[in-house]
């Protein structure tokens, strides 16, 4: 036997223990019938002694019942990476379950069930993968344990398949309903006598499974954020401030209360500054019987605004004003060796300064949520992809105690890291106290894009020196973007280390000289983070710069990345960021390496399944970029075609992927494709302008994004066979698409591209 | 507010309504029906795409005055058993993600194949391009659409 607690091949700080489940924890989620089997798998951090640590708590539950239906609780949010399918296909196979039986109930926001249940980093697969494994498979030891005893035989001679146990070797076979019962009444064995399936074993594990929501959302059964209904349930529409920190100056209400179906105007104060990743904004919201009426009725406030500090705000003003910081010297933030030194050798040095805009998420489902506060409780349904930061927001603002709110998780229509942020959830508890009246809060899309957590413009300046021996002898990377932390602290003005992990300080490539370095930006917006979050200016700026670099030196590319990584090692980082570690997506380098062995597999599968390097027609072009992010390697080879009137088209889009075992191919595959297709939309279409501190944009006439006929034609995924611990694909797919895409341009018609969102008739 | 008799999937429905009351906020607020989705309130997403007798309609930009005695159907009432090809070749190629504008993608795509059953890619991407999808399946609805048109 295998003994798992020391978690030799897993998240090493991780340690578990199987309990069993009370009936309590099962009631609410509904069709539990007596004599069910039921146990909960719990896992606790560990420090480096073996302690016990309380910040990470999971507990995975599962129960089967007498007719062989197993339930799993899925406890992270779904919004269309395919997680409900995912962590439970794992627990299933472990367990030997049929597919078909398995019932899937979303679990509700509770931190001491189900630990963070924040749903963002590409971290759900990573972090569950061996506690959902365990889980299974303890309660197939237990259902072996059983069979084992009716058969008068070891239980080693038993396996599990297709809900049953069967005696191996013969074709004797009990259903998992038949022996639950007894199961139930066995003390639960400790996690390092549960055995795990070899790789060989698996059913589901590595192969494509449909999504368990498909049938509901292809008929329209599906539950969304706005689709939860309750009794006497009334609509608000919100109007608000137009600038981040204003306040509700004077509110004349008379035309709007005259709407028929307006019941109600009530003033949300908001947070005003800081605008904090958690609360909502001044506003004026009418609350009315349906969502049409509530529109109409917000039109027609007449709503006078303190505008604050941030109305002088004007986005194009600030990258003039950042392109100037980033030509001066910064706060060095990495350095090895002397990069004064290496360019006063440089036999050429290659200078470009790279802007991108800001960024809306703009989810096709725009925020909403509802709550319904009675007897001192609130209640709430919400697209959220944070519950337990929702309850505690909700908590703070009602001033309730935690355990008074309830959070209910619908699945989400779109995240990429907007609907972390509950400040809409929020909302709507405020407006049903006030009212005393369950609220649904519905953003219209104009709020969404005016008022979101905007992906903040960036203006960054590499400095790249070729020696006389034709080697890349010097990296120098200014960085400025007002930072993420700044919305809850103005006077943050620098990038956080967090941020600069992203693609910046992570630098992998062997140069003797790098110096990263960063200046002071302002936030006016609110900042929040979108899918892949800063490696997507930062890795534009490399990607790019490589390309040049390539060309400067005569070499191919693709020869060029693979010649910079250097050796085959493990990088650490931390000795030149000056910090005891990088930060490593939060995760132990030691346990997650940066190995340029895989980055180097990955780059030379993608080369070879694009076909790299043969010869296309004349305003064609192959481009090239790689990148790791959230603890998964991607490289990226794009093809483009670009007709006389300078439109782009996609016909060929490769990725290498490897993110370690796949659990779900199908869903790896569509992170991918689906990556490639959002980041063509911010590649050539998408930007934010604010001026007078308001967003300029209002719908997607103004805010586009792409639409099916300039979608990449062909996205192929090419997934590397792989034993190692799973790792995200949420975001990894959307950091090397950007500058692959401008150097397959620069291919093809000789441009090159410094500004975002790409636009070749400038 | 007004009293409206409109048909929705076969069933005669009596509403009170503003005039101007899109149809989509009629369907989801007062109707019940929540397949049809909000993605715009401007007819640029599709995500509340419904058929007025045979055609696809943008039904938060249709004002439920304008009804008048046409037949409206929705995803609910696309097929009895959610088993129109379109919903087959949405389950066979695993098209969503996030699944919000599926519902609206897979109306549009049944208006173009009544009026047109073996439509080309490029037909398709053309009757298309009201449907936004911001997780990326467009694709994959492409293949959708090109399998339901051959079955």
């Amino acid at each position: 036997m295998k003994n798992l607690s020391n978690h030799q091949d897993g998240a090493d700080q991780v340690t578990s223990e199987v309990f069993r489940a009370s009936r309590r924890d099962f009631l609410k989620m509904g069709g539990l019938i007596s004599g069910s089997f039921m146990l909960g798998v719990s896992f606790w951090g560990c420090d480096k002694k073996g302690n016990k640590t309380v910040s990470f708590a999971p507990n995975v539950y599962l129960s089967i019942d007498n007719l062989g239906e197993v339930t799993l609780v899925a406890h992270r949010s779904e919004m269309g990476q395919g997680i409900r399918t995912s962590l439970p296909l794992i627990v299933a196979d472990e367990l030997g379950a049929d597919w078909s039986k398995v019932k899937i109930v979303q679990a509700e926001g509770n931190e001491a069930k189900y630990g963070n249940q924040n749903t963002d980093g590409s971290f759900s697969v990573r972090m569950f993968y061996k506690p959902m494994r365990e889980a299974g498979a303890t309660a197939k030891l237990l259902l072996m344990q059983v069979a084992a005893k009716k058969w008068d035989v070891t239980v080693d001679k038993c396996d599990t398949a297709n809900n049953h146990v069967i005696l191996t070797g013969t074709d004797k076979k009990l259903e998992f309903g038949e022996l639950v019962e007894e199961a139930s009444a066995l003390p639960v064995p400790t996690v390092s006598a549960v055995m795990l399936k070899e790789r060989s074993g698996f059913n589901m594990i590595g192969k494509p499974t449909p999504i368990v929501d498909l049938k509901d959302i292809t008929t329209g059964k599906a539950v969304f954020g706005a689709d939860v209904v309750l009794d006497g349930m009334k609509i608000a529409v919100i109007k608000r401030s137009p600038v981040v920190g204003g306040a509700v100056k004077s509110v004349n209400d008379k035309k709007a209360l005259a709407v028929p179906g307006v019941h109600k105007v009530i003033t949300i104060k908001g947070a005003g500054i800081p605008a904090t990743l958690s609360k909502p904004l001044a506003g004026v919201a009418v609350i009315a019987d349906n969502t049409w009426a509530a529109i109409k009725a917000r039109d027609l406030l007449e709503v006078e605004w303190e505008l604050g500090p941030n109305a002088d705000y004007d986005s194009e003003k600030q990258i003039q004003q950042l392109t100037k910081e980033v030509a001066k010297n910064g706060r060095v933030r990495r350095k090895r060796g002397n990069f004064a030194a290496a360019k006063a050798g440089a036999k050429k040095v290659i200078e470009h300064t790279y802007i991108a805009p800001h960024l809306a998420h703009a989810t096709l489902e725009p925020p909403a949520a509802l709550a319904q506060v009675k007897d001192g409780k609130c209640e709430v349904w919400a697209c959220t992809q944070n519950p337990q930061g929702a309850i505690k927001a909700v908590a703070d603002a009602l001033g309730f105690a935690e355990d008074k709110v309830k959070m209910n998780v619908t699945l989400i229509g779109g995240g990429f890291g907007r609907k972390s942020k509950p400040d809409f959830v929020v909302e709507a508890a405020v407006l049903a106290k006030e009212s005393g009246m369950p609220v649904k809060v519905q953003w219209t899309r104009e709020d969404d894009i005016h008022h979101d957590y905007f992906h903040s413009l960036s203006v960054q300046r590499v400095v790249a020196t070729i020696d006389k021996d034709n080697k890349l002898s010097g990296w120098n990377h200014h960085i400025a973007y007002p930072s993420i932390s700044a919305t809850e602290d103005p006077s943050v003005l620098q990038p956080a280390d967090g941020e600069l992990g992203l693609g910046a300080t992570d630098f992998p490539y062997d140069v003797p000289a790098i110096q990263i370095e960063t200046h002071d930006a302002r936030a006016q917006i609110r900042v929040g983070w979108l899918r892949s979050v800063r490696n997507i200016p930062q890795v534009f700026a490399i990607g790019t710069m490589l390309d040049e670099i390539a060309e400067a030196r005569g070499m191919d590319p693709v020869a060029n990345a693979l010649e910079l990584l250097g050796a085959d090692r493990n990088i650490t980082f931390s000795q030149e960021t000056g910090k005891e570690a990088y930060p490593n997506y939060g995760e132990d380098i030691a346990v997650y390496p940066w190995e340029t062995a895989r980055m180097k597999a990955v780059i030379n599968r993608v080369a070879k399944e694009a076909g790299w390097g043969k010869k296309l027609p004349a305003r064609s072009g192959f481009g090239f970029a790689a990148h790791k992010s959230f603890l998964t390697y991607v490289a990226c080879i794009i093809q483009v075609s670009i007709d006389e009137n300078n439109n782009v088209t996609i016909p060929e889009v490769h990725y290498a992927v490897d993110c370690g075992v796949a659990v779900n191919t199908d869903r790896v595959k569509s992170q991918f494709e689906g990556g490639a297709q959002f980041s063509t939309s911010l590649a050539l279409k998408s930007a934010i302008t604010v001026k007078n501190g308001q967003v300029e944009q209002n719908n997607f006439d103004g805010y586009q994004i792409i639409r099916m006929s300039e979608s990449p034609q062909n996205i192929h995924v090419h997934i590397i066979d792989s034993d190692a611990k799973p790792t995200g694909v949420g975001e990894p797919p959307v950091p090397p698409f950007t500058p692959a895409l401008c150097n397959a341009i620069y291919a093809a018609i000789g441009k090159r591209i410094y500004t975002l969102p790409i636009d070749l008739t400038k | 507010m007004a009293k409206f008799s409109i048909t929705i999937n076969g069933q005669n429905h009596e509403v009170d309504a503003l005039e101007d009351m899109p149809l989509l906020w009629v369907l989801r607020d007062i109707v019940g029906l929540k397949g049809t989705k909000f993605g715009c309130g401007k007819a640029l997403c599709g995500a509340c795409t419904v058929h007025l007798d045979n055609e696809a309609i943008r039904s938060c930009s249709f004002p439920i005055a304008s009804v008048g005695s046409s037949k409206i159907t929705t995803i609910e009432g696309l097929s009895e058993h959610g088993d129109h090809p379109l919903q087959k070749a949405w389950e066979e190629h695993i098209v969503p993600q996030c699944g919000y504008c599926q519902t609206g993608q897979i109306m549009n795509a049944a208006a173009l194949l009544k009026s047109n059953p073996k439509p080309s890619e490029e037909a398709i991407e053309q009757a298309m391009e009201g449907n936004l999808c911001r997780c990326g399946t467009y694709n994959r609805i492409k293949a959708a659409i090109l399998s339901a048109a051959s079955a």
